[in-house]
């Protein structure tokens, strides 16, 4: 088995604020991270894929393939966007680091046909980042399908 | 959904390499420089990685004031500024390799209430790091 790694960067802004919260709550929870306005960052997607090289081509998947998945499925839907409103599938909720990894690996999941999506590590400072294992578990073992050769 | 969350914090400590289970030049061959009796010094990268299930009001598996709040006083208050062998009981018996270091973080931050803690990660320079995860068995067999 073999792991690659391919990283993006995309830039955002987001706002964390609950409407079930009062105002008083919100600030309390999510402090600076409530500004109505909202804030950005540089995110960084590190996305690792696992498998065995293909005999003929020595590659477990096209880095070109996958950079095509990644601006499809992540850059084009999130680069230069506010995440709480232009991005259909974190509508309604918090769009923190945990759910931002988790809808990223949702979506490249079934795309990943060749080898199988083994982890999303979203930077959203060099300080702050999430791991994302699917419902499977980070030592290569997975249960969430893929297509190892 | 399986998801780690991780933090970076940093500390600068001094220290010395050198175990009373070895003679002066057994030492000194052992640890070579960092056995230099005066001690030297480090700016240290500890990563947190902790886990649980995603709070749906929140979207957060730990609010990370608690998470930095917690780091702060049992290790990054404790360890900061310090000469790690003298200061911290721990490195009175055990040389304060970065081995240890990172094996008494994680035993400090174990008690994290709000999430598992899972791994800690700790740069002693940017050219070397070790990771430590526990010791049940099957949670360390990377």
């Amino acid at each position: 088995m073999v792991y690659l790694t391919r990283k993006i960067e995309f830039s955002a802004s987001h706002l964390y604020h609950n409407p079930a919260f009062s105002a008083e709550e919100n600030r309390r929870v999510f402090g600076k991270c409530n500004n109505p306005h909202g804030h950005g960052h540089n995110y960084v997607l590190e996305v690792t894929v696992a498998g065995d090289p293909d005999p003929a081509t020595g590659m477990v998947l096209d880095l070109k393939e996958l950079k095509e998945i990644l601006q499809r499925e992540v850059s084009d839907r999130m680069d230069h966007r506010f995440l709480n409103y232009e991005v259909p599938e974190l509508a309604g909720k918090i769009p923190t680091c945990e759910n931002i990894a988790t809808v990223i690996w949702r979506l490249l999941e079934p795309k990943i046909t060749r080898g199988h999506l083994n982890r999303v590590r979203l930077y959203e400072t060099p300080d702050l980042f999430v791991d994302c294992y699917g419902e499977g578990h980070e030592n290569g073992a997975h249960a969430s399908g893929g297509n190892p050769r | 959904m399986k998801l780690h969350l991780w933090r970076r914090y940093r500390f600068a400590a001094s220290h010395r390499l050198h175990s009373t289970q070895f003679g002066e030049e057994e030492n000194r061959r052992i640890y070579g420089k960092c056995n230099n009796p005066y001690g030297h010094g480090h700016n240290y990268v500890v990563e947190v990685a902790v886990s649980g299930p995603v709070n749906e009001a929140t979207g957060m598996i730990a609010n990370l004031a608690d998470l930095d709040a917690y780091v702060e006083r049992e290790v990054i208050e404790p360890f900061d500024h310090t000469y790690l062998n003298e200061e911290i009981t721990e490195f009175r018996e055990h040389v304060p390799t970065t081995e240890n270091i990172c094996i008494e973080v994680f035993n400090r931050l174990r008690n994290f209430p709000s999430a598992t803690l899972e791994r800690v990660r700790v740069e002693e320079t940017g050219l070397n790091s070790f990771e430590y995860a526990g010791e049940p068995a099957g949670a360390t067999d990377e």
